[in-house]
């Protein structure tokens, strides 16, 4: 699989390894939540960048402060309608200040594209060799926002408001050099 | 009314073309029946028994003239000349052409309207009192914030992949006319013991196939906080609402399984979290809401008309539907007014083209330009002078939409069933009709009074059966297209499910079945007083089953 990130089809380096199969010496590598729990040491000792695929009913707060020792976080998309990884990547970026990469895989297509980026998702697994012109059409179809969500950007509520706006934004979310360069 | 500002017309704009280029991907091949599916669910383009249908948005059911003749606009060139309006105070198109949609859209876009949300598994479009703002018993104006929840939950980029469809109703008074119990999330407007209004926030409430009302899990929410709130909520069941079963996916099921209380808390928890974050309503935009639903210039008016009082004495087919129709207005002088849209014989919920111009000009002639979409199906004019109520009811009768009818038997709600809906066991539509027919003597409705009959052509529930005083369910047996009615529903704020009466009827049987139990009610209630559904309340069902079925040993015989 190839990856959608920084608006280019880029090669992906990562690969996700199995709980069964043996951890390689080298090269980035995502584990599953559960194997991250048990092995953090060992995984943390090992001289290359370090992720987890969050499945989707489970929780990401279990993750906690763990998020800033990952490079990469992964959340599914095991169907179109599964909408799950949503919150969960809303959840990282809002409430565990994760400022990493963070990826949707499974089946993503063109018109959800645009919300993953809203709630802070910033690359997206596709195949080899697709077309993603239409996906970087998705990112400019819409130009203001009714809702606070995890890519800074400013809400119709904010435009319409400047100085209250000004106040709440300390509170807001962290948006991260990433999302904020991929939205821009 | 709102009006929308650059934003909101940028926004309903810029979905235009997002749907049209998602149909042109579709008519050039490029998406699958699979994939487009759920694009088109969420701009409510269904695809039924004979075509398209396609379900419009009409936000807490109000439309200003212009957009009423909009609608009979695209009636008659996209549709067979009519609409349909619908429970959830939208209207739907039943034959619209795949291609022509984009235009339609764009029509709408042109008056402030659009499709968004108005089906798929999302938040859908809030419905609310449609009596709000001049409604005699209102604490206040519901439509401030339903307009605030539209826009928060329009393209919410969390929330539009759900496990199921969510509805959230408002309403503002303690007599609750948006059946806020049976919805996914209910808000009443509360005023506590310092005198400051907020919201009771009920969740879990639906009907479908399995129909439960919801519980209050919070007494009072200071309204700043309603929509870190509802995306409190959301979170919780997006995140661990049922997904591997539809009929489990509703956010009722997952308040059930938790525990109301349980998930109460786990409500509070996150919301804790995130409630003066970026979600807290400046107190700015609630004011800039609010001015667009500022009560209009009323005239300081008597509230007793003379010559009101003199067409109700020379006119009793007038006085009747003034008695019946008319709801008390909170301005001395003026009046709301029912145009009911369930005539004798009609489908009801439908208007033709011509009704819907008709509707407008009178809006404009005689209710400062607005109406309103009630989600019994009929239509409001929400300020007219006592002093013109005769002209306008004169108007309605030469359209067929002065029926008097409202509250009894014959304001029927029903779903649009086996004649248009691939899901149905039965039709709806047909039964309505001919009960209409059979209950039209105005003496005889006067005599039953407060009646709710509520028809749904399957279990999903669409024609809210469930709340009924009495319900009709289309269910299929072998084949054959069966009812099976319910007594005892209501969805006000004594709200309950109706119980099964027995075995279902055919479609001949029917109509004297719901006439065997109106007889039953008028020959055993201890007065008038006691309406149909005091008297199921106290009787139960049995002296209904008996009359229906034949006394209890014979019915276990026939049983064996
Ligand atoms: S209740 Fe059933 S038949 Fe009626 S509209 Fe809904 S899905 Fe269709």
């Amino acid at each position: 699989m190839a990856l959608l990130q920084h608006g280019a089809l880029q090669p992906n380096n990562w690969r996700f390894v199995g709980d069964d199969a043996a951890i390689p010496a080298e090269g980035p590598v995502t584990v599953s939540l559960k194997r991250w729990q048990a092995e953090s040491e060992v995984l943390r000792g090992r001289n290359a960048p370090i992720g987890v695929r969050l499945k989707n009913d489970e929780p990401a707060l279990a993750l906690g402060e763990d998020v800033h020792r990952l490079s990469l976080i992964e959340v599914e998309f095991p169907k179109f309608t599964d909408g799950r990884a949503f919150s969960q990547a809303r959840i990282l970026r809002d409430k565990l200040g994760y400022e990493g990469e963070l990826r949707a895989v499974g089946t993503i297509l063109r018109d959800q594209y645009l919300f993953m980026t809203r709630c802070g998702i910033d690359s997206v697994e596709l195949p080899e060799g697709k077309a993603i012109d239409g996906y970087l059409a998705a990112l400019k179809e819409f130009s203001a926002w009714y809702q606070p969500a995890s890519d800074g950007r400013p809400t119709v509520m904010e435009l319409r408001h400047p100085a209250n706006a000004n106040a709440r934004r300390g509170a807001a979310p962290i948006v991260t050099a990433s999302v904020a360069a991929h939205s821009a | 009314m709102y009006r929308y500002d650059e934003f909101d017309a940028t926004i309903v704009r810029e979905r235009v073309e997002q749907f049209r280029g998602q149909v042109t991907r579709r008519l050039a091949g490029e998406l699958t029946e699979d994939q487009f599916r759920p694009l088109r669910l969420k701009n409510g383009l269904y695809l039924q028994l004979h075509a398209y249908m396609l379900r419009i948005a009409v936000p807490y059911g109000v439309l200003n003239s212009k957009q009423m003749r909009k609608l009979a606009h695209i009636a008659r060139r996209y549709d067979r000349g009519f609409g349909h309006f619908t429970t959830r105070q939208n209207i739907q198109f039943n034959w619209p052409q795949l291609g022509d949609v984009p235009d339609i859209l764009q029509h709408l876009a042109e008056v402030e309207m659009h499709a968004i949300q108005t089906s798929g598994n999302c938040i859908r479009n809030v419905t609310a009192d449609q009596f709000a703002g001049v409604a005699a018993d209102e604490i206040e104006d519901p439509r401030i914030w339903a307009e605030i929840v539209r826009q928060w939950s329009t393209f919410h980029p969390e929330f539009s992949y759900l496990p199921r469809k969510f509805k959230i109703a408002v309403t503002g008074a303690p007599d609750d006319r948006a059946a806020v119990r049976v919805h996914d999330i209910g808000l009443r407007i509360v005023q506590n013991e310092a005198g400051e209004t907020g919201f009771e926030v009920w969740v879990g409430g639906g009907l479908g196939r399995t129909p439960i009302i919801g519980v209050a899990i919070r007494k009072f929410l200071p309204k700043e906080h309603l929509l870190s709130y509802l995306e409190a909520i959301l979170r919780t069941y997006n995140l661990l609402g049922r997904r591997d079963n539809i009929y489990k996916a509703r956010i009722k099921i997952l308040v059930q399984a938790t525990g109301g209380e349980k998930f109460g808390q786990m409500v509070e928890e996150e919301w804790e979290k995130i409630k003066d974050g970026p979600l807290h309503l400046p107190q700015a935009e609630i004011d800039r809401i609010h001015r667009y639903f500022a009560p209009p210039a009323y005239e300081a008016l008597p509230d007793v008309d003379p010559a009101f009082e003199t067409a109700k004495l020379e006119n009793p087919d007038f006085a009747r539907w003034a008695r019946v129709n008319l709801v008390k207005h909170k301005v001395p002088g003026y009046a709301i007014v029912n145009a009911s849209l369930k005539p004798e014989g009609g489908a009801p919920g439908d208007a033709s083209a011509d009704q819907m111009d008709l509707l407008a000009d009178l809006a404009d002639k005689f209710s400062l330009g607005e109406v309103r979409v009630t989600h019994h199906q009929n239509i409001v004019f929400p300020n007219v002078r006592k002093r013109d109520l005769f002209a306008l009811w004169q108007r309605l009768k030469s359209a067929r939409l002065a029926t008097s009818n409202l509250g009894f038997i014959s304001d029927i709600i029903a779903c649009p069933g086996l004649d248009y809906c691939n899901l149905a066991n039965a039709r709806s539509i047909p039964v309505a009709q001919r009960l209409s027919r059979h209950f039209s003597d105005p003496r005889k409705l006067d005599e039953i009074g407060d009646l709710r009959l509520n028809i749904s052509g399957c279990i999903n529930a669409c024609g809210h059966h469930h709340v009924g005083h009495i319900g009709i369910l289309g269910v299929d047996k072998q084949g054959q297209e069966f009812y099976q009615v319910t007594v005892g529903g209501s969805s006000k704020d004594d709200a309950s499910l109706g119980k099964i009466v027995g075995a279902a009827f055919s479609e001949d049987d029917i109509v004297p079945a719901i006439d065997t139990i109106i007889n039953t009610y008028l020959a055993n209630r201890t007065d008038r007083s006691e309406r149909f559904l005091d008297y199921v309340r106290r009787a139960g069902v049995d002296p209904f089953k008996e009359a229906l079925y034949g006394p209890a040993p014979a019915r276990r015989t026939a049983a064996e």
